[in-house]
């Protein structure tokens, strides 16, 4: 089992050019278990998250969970939208966080379907809610919302009750049923 | 021959009850067709949250929706005659809601259960429709979130009133319904109230 700093240090040692910016994932004065996330750009994503599933040290089998953050407004946020993948490796039992932030107007980010296929619906519900581009994902539709529906809800910038959706909508009568 | 007078209210030692054919005839045609449909109502469940609960509660045995002759519940809208809302619905979830609705067979009645099925209840957002009336056409609406069981058979009973009185025309021909608004008949007792 490795911590996760040896974890970052091993990262650094291999791809010795990408900065990696080791955080806290405990904020707020809670007590640190020593878990930390490093931030990541999108462009040597694959490579990286290819070397933490296949390197005998590493062995993160599984991705856990592929969720997304608008920091829109958000204090001393710089980027808008936070990528985040959390890992588990089922044969050393640790784990790891990523975090690739992204910007409008093209949030693209690498697939990470053709690492570990469970990735496939998660990032479908990350595109419907956000917006966020997976750039080599094999089926890139809405999973929750309706077909034809424009938006991307979990934006902060859109409105709790809609722009009208949800009026917009045929009518059955008594007579026209 | 009044001995074999048909009435079906009539409490009998005999357990079989004889009657000749155009009496029985004669009775339905005093009666209607309504009297049977009536205490014979399908419902379609169309749960989708915890009014669903509550419906299953009330078709089970403690308050025994058979006793109104509805405890038949149809998984087939082709089957069945009442369709029941229970829960919120989603817009994505509309489109199935009105096929539903047009799938079954006249004549059919509906039942909106509960505050989110009615109005969106707590649920106003982009995703959830703002009472199933919006889209499609209700006979009853039960309040409660979710109802108890004996409001959702209030809820029946009018629904059983609607086809005592307007029988079993086509629901386009109904027009609008009677304007019955399934209430509690207890009284809700309210902390503070009366003990100073």
């Amino acid at each position: 089992m490795a911590s996760s700093v040896t974890i970052v240090e091993k990262l650094r040692s291999e791809f010795g050019d990408l900065w990696f910016d080791p955080q806290s994932l405990v904020t707020g004065g809670l007590r640190d278990a020593g878990q930390v996330f490093v931030k990541i750009a999108p462009e040597p994503l694959p490579d990286v998250m290819r070397y933490l599933r296949d390197d005998p040290g590493m062995r993160f089998e599984q991705l856990c969970d592929l969720t997304c953050v608008d920091y829109l407004n958000f204090p001393g946020a710089t980027d808008r939208y936070g990528v985040i993948y959390s890992l588990l490796s089922l044969t050393h039992n640790h784990r790891f966080w990523l975090k690739c932030f992204v910007n409008d107007p093209e949030p693209i980010v690498p697939s990470m379907t053709p690492i570990w296929p469970g990735a496939e619906w998660m990032e479908r519900e990350v595109f419907d809610m956000f917006g966020v581009v997976f750039e080599g994902h094999p089926d890139l539709r809405r999973i929750l919302t309706w077909d034809g529906f424009e938006a991307h809800p979990l934006r902060k910038d859109y409105p709790l009750r809609g722009k009208g959706e949800r009026t917009d909508f045929s009518v059955t009568r008594r007579d026209s049923a | 021959m009044e001995k074999y007078q048909f009435d079906p209210h009539a409490t009998s030692s005999d357990d079989v009850l004889t009657t000749r054919l155009d009496r029985l005839v004669d009775f339905f045609r005093k009666r209607g067709v309504n009297w049977a449909r009536k205490n014979s109502l399908w419902p379609m469940p169309f749960a989708t949250a915890c009014c669903g609960i509550e419906l299953m509660a009330t078709g089970a045995s403690r308050y025994d929706l058979a006793r109104f002759g509805a405890e038949v519940m149809r998984f087939s809208p082709r089957q069945s005659d009442l369709l029941i809302c229970a829960g919120r619905v989603a817009i994505k979830m509309m489109p199935v809601l009105q096929r539903i609705y047009k799938q079954m067979c006249e004549p059919k009645w509906v039942i909106s259960m509960g505050a989110c099925a009615s109005t969106g209840g707590v649920f106003d957002t982009y995703a959830v429709v703002q009472g199933i009336d919006q889209f499609m056409p209700v006979d009853i609406y039960v309040p409660g979130c979710p109802p108890r069981p004996e409001t959702l058979i209030e809820g029946i009973m009018a629904i059983q009133r609607i086809v005592d009185v307007e029988g079993i025309k086509a629901s386009g021909e109904r027009g609008k319904g009677l304007g019955l608004v399934a209430e509690p008949r207890y009284q809700v007792a309210v902390a503070g109230e009366g003990s100073e």
